[in-house]
């Protein structure tokens, strides 16, 4: 039950959603709902305005670009994310993601560009967003503004997205050649979010050592981060077995971890070593081929 | 109050238009407006799923949804399963395998398993425990759900063999 | 039996009569009851877990549009009290009235009530009652509150002991100086939220001075004699329905508060009234489970034969005495503690205590599972003590067959039992002996696996009234039926149970089938309508109503039989003891043309112009039935895991149970009735447990923090069975309904003790969450290093 009234608004192109967002003093934008529907049911959000993207088709759209680049729209569901067979080859880290947002009803409404902008530390597509180097793309009065993944995700529930901007799409650069990516994830036993969600995307040279290595980290900390201490430690080893513990080991350097009923910061920090170590090593044997 | 919206959109092969609050969720307004009481409520954080519904075709947790959300969409209650009198493979399969008891929470599961197994026709217990891990039952211990559900999904299977399988999820 | 030597129903897997409704969505929950003019009403519940309430000011809220009326506890003379039904000797019951009048003892106890045209209306006029706490200390552990010192949260008792109640029997302590080995365990049988899926929810009218209530409820007929009694209204005029009811484990086996509030408001205000629980107003306001801290000692000889055993009890009951709180961790709990093992000397005390938590009542099990859980547990700590294998400590303790009807230590009565063939069965279906190398397959991969049993002895029945009442439970242990034979020969059962989810339409019918000699199809099962049923029915709980109202139905069925086989000697001209009475015919042994259908007899009885001399018109029988004992089931549980030994992970692999419940009515509900009850058992083993912080206030408040089992978290789950009948009732039936979460907790736990023994852990409390286990590796690693 909503006890709190709001007007509601379909607009037709992101730009009028725009300047409706800009027009109401305390609106939100609603994609699939599955963030904002539960806070304002719990009182916890109390907008006097919705203004409903659902009306937006090409924002629902997943396309290749010329130069590669996967653009996925703010209003793909996960659950067209973790079935596009575009994502499933290229992007397998996002589509394990998608894959494993809360459950099969939610996915099917949720959206990534909900999940982005609302920035639940323990969103599960923060991860491969961050280690895709993504880029999302906003819309705000003045236009159209690119803000890379590493720029985005700034606190809990806070990003480098401004109020009067929409997220249109997100954008993921074509990966290269010899690239694995995976996603691994320990779910909050009761509400399905990430206690932590590791993911990994590994790119090796024509010799087999790594090239790049991508890690990024979701549910550990304030917000999804990369963990650049690993993916310094794991460049250039073979991705053996003892590379991969090496550099998991240093997964969660420098964080502070979140603690709640379900893990404490020192659990939390085991389990960042343990995941990320899990998703390098899916995604060394998927960049192995 | 903000203006009332007028909303179009069909229920189990009805279309309703009613004027209605943005407010209302689409539980409420399948129970309360339309009466169709056989979707139920059964917490309010979205992890309970007995107000599953299908809307255009994908379950959807009806309470977490508006109902102006659902303009100019095919929405299907647990009332609109059986067709012509005949019951659906799956309501079947769950009385033949006792996969009921309360029947509390039986509505919301068999329309997840349904969107479920139009997906994917042949799913092993793992994927089906996967596929309802957002509908809560307390009284049956899932065993016999798992059960209906794989035997709905062979009564599926022949009654729809032309149908091509669609890509299981991917599991992480 | 005593008519059908081999019944054609009983033991059948008859598919449920419930189904077709509620799997096409036809099935009518309280909730879906709406009515003309229905109002709502909210609860206004105090944020604070101990406070005085200063001033309520209702002012704003009553000029909310929409509102109907608003309701303090002061103004609150009309509903009375809330009832308790069980009192055991040198308890201290306290005031406990549906709104709080004078302090808030709890966070979710009711301050103030609010009507109004809509839910929401109702919810933001809430929203604006203004309520002045003085907020006071707070006290949540059980063992705290025993201190001095400690908040009371009674201030017109002394202290916040509700009771001390002692079980002994033998020599305790002669046991203890003569033991070789002594073994002491602290176990903690967590708080829990029982969670039935559907929240509970009261719908109400009063028209032409009668009032009819639909709830959600295990036991309409108390609802109906307290509503009655407290609103002063004819016990006539008050018609409860409990309608589809989704699911109750306990939780729905009171006389809520919103029941009178919904009723008295209804009546009041000549409108329909509804509440309906949201799910988190539900973990505050409807009763928890468990709660128990035992300090538990066992005395035994180093061959594993047990000599004593010492058990000290604290039990929380929270901040009110609810329907049947007093008797959980004391009738239900302390006398089935010695389960099937032979146990000289006994000397148990449980204490309970109020606190500023939610009340505790019955949730699956109720006392037994606690019961098991501890003995269960210090078992496998002897065995472990002693170097035996736990299968076989058991096996040498076990109460021998022959020795039953078997008088426990305890005081009470075992009707029968054989326990080591399922225990043999259990272990054989469990690959027990092939277990070592499924164990050193894990830990090559780097993981910890564990195999553990239970052994229990369930009791249910709830049943001799005598006994009861000697046992301090203030109302009868009997059941009621009514079997109704129409002149055409449909059947109508009215029992007093009332099921919500146990399939007794199904199993009644094929009970009344087989006596009556008809179809299960042509006879209809109706309850949870006081104004339907026989005067009184006692309900569903407790693992009671087959074992009681089960045998109600039998017994009312063969009574209308006897009257069918009279009716029919005197028209087919032949001895009633040659008459017989099978698939909807009535003939003469050996001449099957003489012949009546059973609908000619039931017109014939109607018609009434042919009966015997003296018969009575008409064909039904009313039947009051009060067993003579409690029933005890019994079985044996299996569970194997394997710990994840980076995260602390803890996944089932096998779960395997044999279990005795005697003669089963429909093995198809038997086998359901445990997967539910074995799931709910693994829930309190690894998942599950109410979280307080110190002021009082539920961490675990919501279905986001407490984890519900989901069917990915749990096994499937292999069953087998013996089938040992009772002498108790003439069905030889006992009862399944909580069996499998007794047995399932302590076999999960064991299981993963054992995985973790090699490291040397002995005991970790539930919920055994991985970040626990992960902890106790750690620590294991480094004390080892």
């Amino acid at each position: 039950m909503i006890t709190h009234p709001f007007t509601y608004q379909t607009p037709a192109t992101i730009e009028e959603a725009v300047q409706q967002l800009g027009r109401n003093g305390e609106a939100k934008v609603i994609a699939g709902g599955h963030s904002l529907l539960p806070l304002i049911k719990l009182g916890l959000s109390q907008p006097e305005a919705l203004i409903d993207l659902r009306k937006i088709a090409s924002l629902r759209e997943i396309r290749t670009e010329p130069d590669g680049a996967i653009v996925v729209g703010a209003l793909a569901t996960h659950r067209t994310i973790t079935h596009d067979q575009t994502v499933r080859a290229k992007l397998a880290a996002l589509a394990e993601a998608a894959g494993e947002v809360g459950d099969l009803q939610v996915r099917a409404r949720g959206t990534i560009g909900g999940s982005l902008a609302h920035a639940d530390p323990a969103a599960d597509e923060p991860a491969p967003t961050l280690a895709y180097d993504a880029i999302i793309r906003a819309i705000g009065p003045k236009g159209r503004r690119d803000i890379p993944a590493r720029d985005y995700f700034k606190g809990v529930f806070e990003t480098a997205l401004a109020a009067n901007e929409i997220i249109a799409e997100i954008r993921f650069p074509a990966p290269a050649g010899r690239t694995g990516g995976a996603y691994a994830k320990f779910a909050h036993p009761a509400s399905g979010f990430a206690v932590t969600g590791v993911a990994a995307v590994i790119t090796l040279a024509a010799d087999g050592t790594v090239e790049r290595a991508a890690i990024a980290v979701t549910g550990a900390a304030a917000a999804a981060y990369r963990a650049t201490q690993a993916e310094k430690a794991l460049t250039g080893t073979k991705g053996d077995a003892k590379a991969i513990a090496d550099a998991s080991a240093k997964a969660a350097d420098g964080i502070t971890a979140l603690a709640d009923l379900a893990a404490s910061a020192e659990y939390r920090k085991n389990l960042v070593t343990v995941y990320a170590k899990r998703a390098i090593q899916r995604a060394v044997e998927r960049a192995k081929g | 109050m903000p203006d009332a919206h007028a909303v179009t959109f069909t229920v189990n092969g009805t279309t309703y238009t009613r004027e209605i609050q943005p407010t209302l969720l689409l539980v409420e307004y399948l129970r309360e407006t339309l009466g169709l009481t056989g979707t139920h409520v059964g917490c309010d954080t979205s992890q309970c799923g007995a107000c599953t519904v299908r809307v255009d075709g994908l379950a959807t947790k009806a309470c977490t949804m508006l109902a102006v959300q659902a303009d100019g969409a095919q929405v299907v209650t647990v009332e609109g399963l059986a067709k012509n009198g005949a019951l659906h493979p799956i309501q079947r399969a769950f009385a033949k395998e006792h996969g009921l008891q309360c029947g509390f929470c039986t509505p919301g599961l068999m329309i997840t398993a349904v969107d479920f197994l139009e997906r994917n026709a042949s799913p092993s217990d793992a994927e089906i425990r996967h596929a309802i891990e957002g509908n809560l039952c307390r009284c049956t211990g899932y065993h016999n759900i798992v059960n209906a559900i794989r035997t709905a999904s062979a009564e599926m299977r022949q009654s729809t063999a032309a149908q091509p399988k669609v890509a299981a999820e991917v599991k992480g | 039996m005593t008519a059908t030597t081999s019944p054609t129903y009983i033991g059948t897997r008859l598919a449920r009569k419930e189904d077709p409704r509620l799997i096409t969505g036809e099935g009518t929950f309280t909730d879906d009851v709406m009515l003309q003019g229905m109002a709502y009403m909210t609860l206004v519940r105090s944020p604070h877990a101990h406070a005085r309430i200063l001033r309520i000011d209702t002012a704003a809220a009553k000029k909310e549009p929409g509102v109907v009326a608003v309701l303090t506890g002061t103004e609150l003379e009309a509903t009375g009290m809330l009832p308790v039904f069980i009192t055991v000797p040198g308890m201290n019951g306290s005031k406990h009235m549906p709104i709080a009048t004078d302090k808030a003892r709890y966070a979710g106890d009711a301050v103030a009530a609010v009507v109004a045209e809509s839910r929401d209306a109702a919810k933001r006029a809430a929203d604006l009652i203004a309520v002045d706490y003085e907020p006071l200390p707070v006290v949540v552990d059980g063992t705290k509150a025993l201190e001095p010192g400690a908040p009371i949260v009674h201030e017109e008792l002394s202290s916040n002991l509700v009771f001390t109640y002692p079980v002994k029997g033998g020599d305790i302590d002669k046991a203890f100086k003569d033991a070789e080995v002594t073994v002491t365990q602290r176990i903690v049988n967590q708080r829990l939220i029982p969670n039935a899926m559907e929240p509970r929810a009261v719908t109400a009218k009063f028209e032409a001075g009668e009032l009819t209530l639909w709830t959600s409820t295990q036991i309409p007929h108390f609802v109906q004699l307290i509503v009655a009694l407290n609103l002063g209204l004819g016990q006539n005029r008050v018609r409860v329905i409990a309608p589809e009811v989704g699911g109750g484990f306990g939780s729905k086996l009171q006389v809520y508060a919103e029941e009178l509030l919904v009723g008295h408001l209804s009546k009041t205000l000549g409108r329909p009234v509804k509440w309906t629980e949201e799910r988190r107003e539900g973990y505050l306001a409807t009763i928890h489970g468990r709660d128990l801290v035992e300090n538990v000692e066992i005395a035994a000889k180093k061959d594993g034969t047990i000599l004593g055993l010492r058990i000290r009890t604290v039990a929380n009951l929270g901040a009110y005495l609810q329907a049947f709180a007093p008797g959980i961790p004391t009738i239900l709990h302390a006398f089935i503690i010695p389960g099937p093992y032979k146990i000289p000397a006994f000397d148990v005390e449980v204490r309970g205590v109020y606190t500023n938590t939610t009340p505790v009542d019955a949730y699956r099990g109720a006392g037994r599972p606690e019961a098991t859980f501890a003995m269960e547990r210090i078992m496998d700590r002897l065995a472990d003590e002693i170097g035996m294998d736990p299968a076989e400590v058991r096996r040498k303790n076990f109460i021998p067959p022959d020795a039953f009807p078997f008088n426990t230590i305890s005081g009470i009565t075992y009707d029968s039992g054989d326990y080591e063939p399922a225990l043999d069965r259990a272990l054989a279906m469990a690959d027990y002996k092939g277990f070592e190398k499924r164990r050193a397959e894990a830990k090559a991969r780097g993981n910890y696996r564990g195999i553990g049993l239970s052994t229990y002895v369930e009791i249910c029945g709830l049943a001799p009234s005598k006994a009861n009442s000697a046992l301090g439970v203030g109302w009868g242990g009997y059941e009621s039926a009514r079997i109704r034979v129409h002149a055409t020969g449909s059947v109508q059962v009215f029992t007093g149970t009332s099921p919500h989810g146990q399939g007794h339409e199904t199993s009644w019918s094929q009970i009344a089938a087989d006596a009556l000699g008809v179809s299960p199809n042509d006879i209809e099962v109706r309850h949870g309508d006081t104004f339907e049923s026989p005067g009184m029915g006692v309900g569903t709980f407790g693992s009671r109503s087959l074992a009681v109202g089960g045998i109600a139905v039998h017994k009312a069925a063969e009574k209308v039989r006897e009257k069918v086989v009279q009716i029919a000697a005197h028209l087919l001209e032949a001895s009633p003891a040659d008459i017989v009475v099978e698939n909807g015919k009535v003939f003469v042994r050996g001449v099957p043309e003489k012949a009546k259908n059973f609908g000619d007899i039931s017109m014939a009885a109607y018609l009434a112009n042919n009966l015997p001399d003296g018969m009575e018109p008409g064909l039904e029988a009313t039947v009051y039935y009060d067993p003579p004992n409690f029933t005890f089931p019994f079985g044996t549980h299996i569970a194997e895991v394997e710990i994840d030994g980076e995260t602390g992970s803890v996944r089932i692999v096998k779960y395997s149970a044999c279990d005795d419940c005697g003669r089963q009515i429909n093995p198809m509900i038997v086998d359901g009735q445990l997967h539910g009850g074995i799931v709910q058992g693994i829930g309190q083993a690894l998942y599950e447990g109410a979280v307080y912080d110190d002021n009082g206030q539920l961490l675990s408040g919501s279905m986001m923090e407490y984890h519900v089992p989901s069917a990915e978290d749990v096994p499937s789950i292999d069953l087998d069975h013996t089938v040992t009948l009772t002498n108790t009732n003439p069905l030889g039936v006992k009862g399944i309904g909580e069996a499998g979460t007794i047995g399932s907790t302590p076999a999960v736990v064991n299981a993963v003790i054992d995985a973790l023994s090699p490291l040397g852990i002995k005991h970790i409390d539930m919920p055994l969450t991985p970040e626990k286990l992960w902890r106790a590796i750690r620590a294991a690693g480094e004390g080892r290093r």
